[in-house]
């Protein structure tokens, strides 16, 4: 965008831009009658049910379906042989990181299911009953194998192996050391070392993962309907596995029941239903149920972490390293890998702070378990953890605030832009106007008073701070230059309709979070229209433009700068028309609430209605040589940076019951800074969201195998999430520093909730508990563990 | 399995339908196409998306059969608009919800705890509504708009 457009930008009046606006959408969505892919019915559809593996690790010796196949109702039973007959296998790799393994992944276990959940075979029915019944007719003949569980003992030299091909179970293994480790070494007068663990847990979107897919044998084309937030990449992943083009694929994202990262992967199981679907020639549909989703969805998190940070008596942070492990079960997920958790762990760690020197090490081992992959805020939350978590350990022991000593070590809002030791640039950042607004929306001192108070009578209560870093934004450097089919582009097409509406069809795609709104708010203002004449449409590989979709947090970011350009394009091409119609300049009209005429005027004007009338119906009125162009398209990358980062503070204030080891949340506070805000009541509510997620993790989510590689706790009742009655309120507020990576200035706000909250959490349970001398770095914390870290049990 | 069949009043009108007698109310509801708002999840009688109401009371869709409907009056939010309207409409303003998934059962279950507590406390309102899992919100913003409605309804504050 030229220095041109960015100035009128700036000019612009912004009547929907920056307003708490609600979103179109949720008419729809609150009054029950929104379409999500379970809800999904074609003619003829036919049922998949999957026949999981109940072992970590077993050879499949036969499978026999003929007592399956006898039963009324049931189509076919297809297993992992029949499909790896017609699918290419997929191996995640990256081609800049040749280190990474990337076995073979075929859409059902062929020989050797490698974790409980694998699918091994689909039963094809009339009905989701009648296939899930006759799943208990198929039957297999199992060896069982060795499992590898634990991520330790899958790197040991005698560990039974994942992949009897591979070598060993490294899938990965990374080490960075940076600065000037000497000179920190020197000056170091505390030195804190702690094992953090963080438990593998999972996203939970409330509708499980569906598909549809429905083949069209003359048309040669393959139509899927799939919960899903990236939909272009499921063409992408399709055609690769199964030999057909692109474009001859179509994916449908219905509206989608939250998805949270969760639904960003390509899942072998939906393969495996796209893979039935052209075999029998017939729309098939598979619904997860929840302990399937238990089993089969991405896991995140799973980290054991050696940390350490070297201080001077001072406070000053000097140094910090970091030895990361986590088990990413068999495969690095496709297309994405299961690295990006921990090498952002790595990148990520101590970022707020100017270090002198840092080093750390990533390991990831294959073990028998459910994949890992990308779950909204990927590293961060360790990342946020470990610095946090190790500053505020130090300062109790050196004597020295919570808050001073961020202020003594948070980059200045000045030194930008920054590069970090581990190469991330930093555009802008306002950690301490955030900080200075926490403190002041929190009433830190009046806090930290009634602590005090409340000591003396036995009540145990904490505060505790987490600064977060972001990254939003994302360029296409990772997925460029690793040779994956991810696109770091959006793309979006605005056009006149003949009633003098406008359709805006983009690729990103909207879960809940607004991006709807947000879209429909940028093209509003930017092209001079009424909110409420602009559909938007997204989701459909048919009718959208080609893009990345949602993650990242790039939505509103990248996808709203895509927006602003077509907008911006597409009212250029609207006063072009209108300026031909009123004998005028172009230059000398604007558009405004959707009607044309002389700027600063409001004499005369014409409406849309006017202009399509005259352009599809009576272009003859218009002069000869002009061709009307009804349609525009704007596309953006993000192509200054690796990515564009936001920053922000969180605060937790909790009660700590030292007898129980319960913890009950009083209040959570957080300031964001995502840049140029389109919807402050989204921004709030993302971070709202997120912060839930983050005190999920911090308290209660985990998904808990034994040493057989078994989930013991695949149900709701034994994984506990978040509860209205458990989550405290949560205050939001803002500060604005646009990014100048684009026009519109806007960078992500999905994650940083979930980024910071559980450091804040922690930091809080540690202060409530610092009276007695105990501190905890085992994520959730339970009772349980809370009452061993008191010395309470053993 | 042998179906049986079980006729209720659905949203006012009299209905019948075949079912297996395991068929849980949810599903039977969900059979008919008609009714979007009424979803599983967990199928564990935890999330509470699946709830409906029953003889003016909210129950789990998923841990009633269809069976234990016969001759009751089953209510949807399809059915509950006009009792609902001011609720629902308080959630859209405040952005009480995100991908709607949860939202038809969060809106009976408020509506029920309004009913039964028209002056609900915070702290009240988050109880009332702890058997209702929503993965979006966080719940802040729900409480807000329950909250809100609470007001409007006992006639305190104009919109």
């Amino acid at each position: 965008m030229s220095a041109d457009e960015t100035r009128a930008f700036a000019r612009l009046q912004m009547t929907h831009i920056g307003r708490p606006l609600p979103r179109p959408n949720a008419e729809r969505l609150s009054r029950g009658a929104a379409r999500y892919t379970p809800d999904i019915d074609l003619p003829g559809l036919l049922h998949v049910a999957f026949l999981r593996s109940p072992h970590a690790h077993a050879r499949i010796l036969a499978i026999d379906p003929s007592a399956a196949l006898a039963r009324d109702g049931v189509v076919a039973v297809v297993t992992g042989d029949d499909l790896a007959r017609i699918a290419r296998p997929f191996e995640a790799k990256l081609d800049h990181l040749p280190k990474l393994k990337a076995p073979k992944q075929y859409p059902m276990a062929v020989g050797i299911a490698r974790h409980q959940g694998e699918a091994v075979a689909a039963v094809v029915a009339s009905s989701r009953a009648v296939a899930e019944d006759a799943l208990d007719h198929v039957i297999v003949e199992w060896e069982d194998l060795p499992a590898v569980a634990d991520p330790e003992e899958a790197l040991a030299p005698e560990a039974p192996r994942v992949h009897e091909d591979l070598p060993d179970n490294l899938a990965f293994v990374s080490e960075i050391r940076q600065g000037d480790h000497a000179g920190a070494e020197a000056a170091t007068a505390l030195s804190l070392e702690r094992d953090f663990s963080f438990a593998r847990h999972t996203g939970v979107p409330l509708e499980p993962r569906a598909i549809v897919a429905s083949f069209d044998p003359v048309e040669e084309r393959l139509t899927v309907h799939q919960s899903t937030q990236t939909p272009f990449q499921t063409q992408a992943a399709i055609a690769a596995m199964y030999g057909l083009g692109d474009s001859d694929i179509r994916v449908i994202a219905p509206d989608v029941g939250g998805s949270f990262g969760i639904k960003l992967h390509t899942y072998a199981d939906e393969m495996a239903v796209c893979g039935i679907a052209l075999l029998l020639k017939k729309p098939v549909k598979f619904v997860s149920d929840r302990l399937e989703s238990f089993v089969s969805d991405i896991h995140a998190r799973g980290q054991s972490v050696a940390a350490r940070m070297d201080l001077d008596a001072e406070g000053t942070v000097l140094a910090m390293r970091v030895d990361a492990l986590s088990g990413i079960g068999p495969w690095s997920v496709y297309p994405r890998t299961s690295v990006l958790e921990g090498s952002q762990v790595l990148t990520l760690t101590g970022s707020p702070y100017g270090l002198k020197a840092y080093s750390g090490r990533l390991r990831l081992a294959f073990q028998n378990k459910a994949p890992m992959g990308a779950y909204r805020a990927v590293g961060h939350p360790i990342a946020m953890a470990l610095s946090e978590v190790l500053i505020e350990s130090a300062a109790r022991r050196l004597g020295i605030d919570a808050v001073e000593i961020r202020r003594r070590n948070l980059l200045p809002d000045d030194a930008y832009p920054f590069r970090t030791l581990t190469g991330l640039h930093f555009e802008g950042l306002s950690h301490h106007r955030c900080l200075d607004r926490l403190v002041e929306m929190m009433d830190y001192p009046r806090l930290r008073a009634e602590q005090a108070e409340l000591r003396k009578r036995g009540i145990f209560r904490g505060i505790g701070l987490a600064a977060v870093i972001e990254l939003t934004n994302p360029g296409p450097a990772l997925y460029s230059v690793g040779n994956v089919r991810v696109s770091a582009q959006d793309g979006c097409t605005i056009k006149l309709e003949s009633d003098g509406r406008v359709t805006c069809a983009i690729s990103i795609t909207d879960q809940g979070q607004g991006n709807l709104a947000a879209i429909g708010q940028i093209v509003a203002d930017v092209a001079g229209l009424k909110q409420g004449d602009v559909r938007i449409v997204m989701g459909d590989t048919a009718q959208v433009p080609y893009g990345g979709g949602t993650y990242g947090s790039r939505g509103a970011g990248v996808g709203g700068e895509a927006a602003l350009r077509a907008a911006a394009a597409f009212r250029e091409n609207i006063l072009r028309i209108a300026a031909a119609l009123l004998q005028t300049e172009p230059d000398d009209l604007d558009i405004r609430e959707g009607m044309v005429g002389a700027k600063g005027s409001s004499e005369g004007r014409v409406d849309l209605r006017k202009i399509a009338d005259i352009a599809y119906f009576k272009p003859d009125q218009l002069p000869k040589d002009l061709q009307p162009l009804l349609s525009a398209s704007g596309h953006f990358t993000q192509l200054t940076d690796t990515f564009v980062f936001t920053n922000g503070f969180q605060a937790s204030h909790l009660e700590l019951d030292v007898e129980t080891g319960i913890v009950r949340l009083l209040e959570h506070w957080a300031v964001e800074d995502c840049g140029r805000i389109i919807n402050p009541m989204l921004v709030d509510e993302q971070m709202r969201g997120g912060i839930a997620q983050g005190i999920g993790a911090a308290l209660y989510e985990e998904c808990l195998y034994d040493e057989n590689g078994q989930l013991v706790n695949g149900s709701l009742v034994d994984y506990l999430t978040p509860s209205s009655a458990t989550l405290p309120d949560i205050r939001v507020a803002h500060v604005e520093t646009p990014t100048r990576t684009s026009t519109l200035g806007a960078k992500g706000a999905g994650e940083a909730g979930t980024a910071g909250a559980p450091a804040a959490v922690f930091n809080a349970i540690n202060d409530a508990m610092s009276p007695f001398d105990a501190e905890i770095f085992t994520m959730p914390a339970t009772p349980e563990r809370i009452l061993r870290a008191l010395g309470r049990i053993g | 399995m042998t179906e049986t069949t079980v006729s209720m009043t659905l949203n006012g009108t009299r209905i019948e339908g075949r079912v297996e007698a395991r068929t849980h109310l949810a599903d039977f509801l969900r059979s008919r196409g008609d009714l979007p708002s009424v979803r599983v999840s967990c199928e564990y009688g935890v999330c509470g998306c699946c709830s409906v109401v029953l003889d003016g009371k909210v129950v789990r869709g998923c841990l009633t059969l269809a069976v234990q409907a016969q001759d009751r009056d089953v209510r949807t939010l399809e059915g509950s608009t006009a009792e609902t309207e001011d609720l629902r409409s308080a959630f859209v303003e405040r952005n009480a919800l995100q991908c709607g998934y949860c939202t038809p059962a969060m809106l009976l279950t408020a509506h029920e705890l309004l009913q039964t507590k028209p002056d609900a406390t915070r702290e009240e309102i988050r109880d009332g509504l702890s058997g209702n899992y929503c993965r979006c919100t966080g719940y802040h913003a729900i409480v807000d708009a329950v909250a809100a409605t609470a007001e409007r309804r006992k006639g305190g504050v104009d919109r």
